[in-house]
């Protein structure tokens, strides 16, 4: 397949998990076009959330919930899928796999990500009915049919795995065991205390344990009945469900001659030893680890994308893991080293009141590791200090309490949120950071939990970071958080503006049909509210792609014309600037007489009023004026009202007028959230009014002032200082990004005033003070500009849309006549 | 029962309307997404907005002035509002396309 002569290479990706096709996301993102995507998958799902299946199990969630690809997902990125069809052969030489159904597939690129199954020990016993692991969809069911006809279950293994399970088994109603090797539970993640904290915990939610217990067989027939241990006690069971760790799928790679360690050997950038064959996720070994938590598989999978997108990216140097317990209601969290040894010291808390315990471990003044229990709302910034390997000297005890030294006021949750670093990683899962998260809600208009996870997938994953992800939505979006989940746009659906917004972008959605169809409006063609909302959004986010649809537009667009209350409409030619000329005044005054107009009058814009004319006259009279629409009737720039400036006025510092026609002229045509006026006044006396207009600038000796957010309507508001520049071509840039920055984030129908005092100017002033930020917002309002045309002169020249001016042919041949019949 | 042929299919845009008169009466013709097509009297019973005007959603039209909506199968105001219009039995001819308005009785009116 060529296009452009320019081969697209090959990819396969073998295994459907979280680790590859997150990778995939990753790159479609970063080179959409560049591979023909092949996916090979054991399993008859979409890729799900394998973090979630204890959800599963324990009720909170259904299958579909824990999808995080709907197949719709692979069919849009034109992704061949072949589930429940794994690979079982490569070809290294010829660059060929062979899928177990017979499927060949070449490849330029290999992503093994095969990842990894519950390792099942050899013991006597352990092949035998309903013995099983904990790793997919169908050990779930298997648990879910056994729980409705059996009672008894044991889970070998008491790490985090088991104890996700064991609670999942309870909920289902079982009577369940857990059997460990060692003294305490989850001794991988957490130390004597809090392991025995755990346990009591469990033990009070009906949980049993047998610890420093070793199995030595599973007694039964062709069913499992019981186990038997190393002191020779024994335990009666109906089901085992085996969790003592993972061992990674290597088969494939082995049989292929690719290095094995305990996983397929991969190097900092994920490849194997083999050219054109990576491998990611469980199943890969770096550096002599080989990672079972998510977080590692995300970030190994991003050096991996931007690998294959050509795009230059640091190396996998490995990672710091941290664990979280979520799924039995026990806050439970873990990272570094938390054992003491020799050269460390901690700090301890411990409170068995309220049962909780904090567990810091320094070395050398650095936080190494930490154990938190009960309450694990320190947990990100511990990791992340953890991570960073910064000094933590004269801060220990600080750190352990939470409470700054002695003297200094309690730090309250909303305090230490604004205190956290930006660059703190708050959802570990998916690498999210603050700095993201802040981001997210101020600048791509997530201003709910759901289109924040949407967005940025903070808290998607485990889920254990909402807590966290939730308080920094408060802190950022402040009272717009809650008011806006309550209300949908209209009647027709019950999501917000920005959820919305987001979904259309998230889902690629390119007309008001499909988004309604989608989204599940209650309306199917929605309303006069929704209608043109969402031909604005859409018009916004796809300039260029989508066609406008002129019936989800109000009469006054539709006709390019102001209705008025007697069905007439009036005409309002673009006059830059307010600046005329006789020749166009005479063209006006023409038209006038030629159809009786029954009112010209001057508007507060600076032009001209043709009111009080007939809708099949419309395209008659712009065809005379032979003038661009002014646009006096829709929501786009209506008018830029200037002042003379420099050129007669004495007091005038520069050019207003020039200025003006040059916005007006760089500006009409756009379509806006609501209305937008301009003005430039050559002296702060203001004559064009700046302070009351949507952008007002302000002329001064050697300086231009913007004001934004003014208006002289309903509510009167005076406009704020946006910035203050230099040249004429600064106060372009300026309100270029200004003005986008505004399509792009404002609700439909929400003049700037509005706007700004719901996000705030800071907010604003801060998107565009970064360069490159602004410089992209004035490159989209370029490209949107681009595509404008005069919309009189289209309809002047297109018969399918001047039909509609007219009353139906022959109708008036039938009025007060005899109409022909038949 | 009197037929008469009023426009053909092609002239109303879909979910767009066209106007003619009858008599002393303005009917606006709609077409709506499903195909059909239906006549009402254009004259909004609230305060006399052209309904050809408005913006079509599903079988209802949204008056340009206030907004009130209105059922364009029946001719009834939807609520919160309420009263209704006149409406006019129409029908289409497959082949060619024509739209044809039926009357009761023209020679009545």
């Amino acid at each position: 397949m060529r296009e452009n002569n320019q081969p697209i290479k090959k990819l396969v990706l073998a295994g459907n998990g979280m680790a590859g096709v997150r990778m995939l996301e990753h790159l479609l993102k970063l080179a959409p076009q560049a591979y023909e995507i092949t996916i090979f998958g054991a399993e008859p799902h979409p890729n799900y959330n394998r973090i979630l299946l204890s959800s599963v199990l324990a009720g909170g969630a259904d299958m579909n919930d824990i999808i995080i690809n709907q197949l719709d997902w692979y069919t849009d990125n034109a992704i061949t899928l072949h589930t429940g069809d794994p690979v079982v052969q490569i070809d290294p030489t010829a660059r060929r796999v062979i899928s177990s159904k017979g499927i060949t597939a070449e490849y330029d690129e290999l992503i093994l990500a095969t990842g990894s199954s519950a390792f099942i020990p050899p013991l006597p016993g352990s092949d035998k009915d309903g013995v099983i692991g904990f790793r997919d969809i169908r050990d779930c069911e298997t648990m879910m049919e056994t729980a409705r006809t059996h009672q008894k279950a044991a889970v070998i293994g008491g790490g985090l795995l088991g104890l996700e399970a064991a609670r999942g088994l309870l909920n289902l109603g079982m009577d369940v065991t857990v059997i460990h090797i060692n003294e305490h539970l989850m001794d991988r993640q957490l130390d004597r205390p809090a392991g025995l904290m755990l346990q009591q915990e469990l033990e009070a939610q009906g949980m049993k344990f047998l610890l420093s217990k070793r199995t030595v067989e599973l007694t039964g027939k062709r069913r499992v009945q019981g186990l038997r241990f190393t002191d020779g006690t024994s335990l009666e069971a109906d089901l085992v469900v085996m969790a003592v760790g993972i061992r990674p799928n290597i088969q494939l790679a082995q049989s292929a001659g690719l290095k094995i360690g305990r996983g397929i050997l991969v190097d900092d950038y994920m490849r194997t030893n083999v050219p054109g064959i990576s491998a990611v996720g469980e199943c890969a070994e770096h550096r002599g680890i080989g990672y079972g938590l998510v977080a590692p598989l995300y970030e190994q999978g991003t050096v991996l994308a931007k690998r294959l997108a050509g795009v230059e990216t640091l190396p996998y140097e490995g990672s710091v893991t941290s664990t979280k317990l979520k799924v039995s209601g026990v806050d439970v969290f873990s990272a570094g080293e938390f054992q003491d040894t020799p050269d460390t010291r901690s700090l301890r808390i411990q409170d068995d009141i309220d049962g909780i315990y904090k567990k810091l471990v320094m070395r050398d003044g650095r936080l190494i590791g930490a154990v938190l229990f009960g309450d694990t709302s320190d947990g990100a910034s511990l990791f992340s200090l953890i991570k960073s390997g910064e000094s933590v000297k004269g801060r220990e005890k600080e750190l352990l309490t939470g409470q700054p030294a002695v003297g200094a006021a309690a730090v309250s949750p909303l305090q230490r949120l604004e205190s956290m670093p930006d660059d703190e990683i708050v959802c570990g899962c998916n690498g999210v950071s603050k700095a993201a998260i802040g981001d997210a809600v101020q600048n791509k208009d997530c201003n709910t939990m759901k289109s924040l996870k949407a967005c940025t997938k903070a808290s998607a994953s485990c889920g254990g970071c909402a807590p966290l992800v939730e308080g920094l939505l408060q802190l950022y979006a402040g009272d717009n958080a809650g008011a806006a989940v309550k209300e949908g746009i209209c009647g027709c659906t019950s999501l917000d503006r920005d959820e919305v917004v987001s979904e259309i972008q998230r889902m690629g959605l390119k007309t008001v049909r499909e988004v309604m169809h989608v989204l599940d409006w209650a309306e199917p063609e929605g309303c006069s509210k929704c209608r043109p909302a969402l031909n604005y959004y859409l018009g916004m986010l796809w300039p260029g792609e989508y066609e406008d649809e002129k019936e989800s537009r109000f009469t006054n667009e539709r006709y390019h014309a102001n209705i008025q209350k007697d069905g007439t409409y009036s005409v309002v030619p673009r006059i830059y600037g307010g600046v005329t000329s006789p020749a166009d005044l005479m063209k006006i005054a023409a038209v006038a007489e030629k159809y009786n107009v029954p009112l010209v009058k001057f508007t507060g814009g600076q032009r001209l009023d043709l009111l009080g004319i007939q809708k099949e006259d419309l395209p008659k009279i712009w065809e005379e004026l032979d003038m661009p629409s002014g646009h006096a009737y829709g929501k786009t720039l209506r008018t830029v009202k200037t002042c003379v400036g420099d050129t007669f006025c004495r007091f005038g510092t520069k050019d207003a007028m020039g200025m003006g026609i040059r916005l007006e002229k760089a500006f009409e045509r756009m379509d806006t959230p609501a209305k937008v006026k301009l003005a430039v006044s050559g002296c702060p006396r203001n004559c064009a009014e700046s302070g009351i207009k949507d952008v007002g600038i302000v002329a001064l000796d050697g300086a231009w002032e913007l004001y934004v957010g003014g208006n002289g309507g309903v509510k009167i508001r005076a406009g704020e200082l946006l910035c203050t520049v230099k040249t004429e071509d600064e106060v372009m840039e300026w309100t270029s990004a200004f003005l986008q920055y505004y399509r792009e984030s404002a609700r439909w129908n929400e003049r700037t005033a509005a706007w700004i005092e719901r996000v705030g100017l800071d907010s604003i002033k801060e998107k565009l003070a970064d360069t490159d930020t602004r410089q992209a917002l004035v490159s989209r309002i370029e490209e949107t500009l681009s595509y404008t045309t005069d919309p009189w002169k289209k309809i002047i020249e297109d018969d399918s849309l001047r039909k509609n001016f007219e009353d139906l042919s022959g109708a008036a041949a039938l009025s007060g006549s005899s109409p022909a019949r038949h | 029962m009197n037929r008469m042929q009023i426009a053909h299919i092609s002239d109303i845009d879909v979910k767009g309307s066209r106007t003619f008169t009858l008599g002393e009466t303005e009917v606006a013709l709609f077409r709506l997404s499903d195909g059909s097509i239906h006549a009402v009297e254009n004259r909004c019973p609230h305060k006399g907005g052209k309904l050809s005007e408005g913006m079509v959603c599903g079988t209802t039209v949204h008056c340009p002035l206030h907004d009130w909506k209105i059922e364009l199968r029946s001719g009834r105001v939807q609520e919160p509002d309420e009263g209704c219009v006149n409406t006019f039995a129409t029908e289409i001819d497959e082949h060619s396309g024509s739209i044809y308005i039926t009357l009761p009785s023209l020679a009545a009116r």
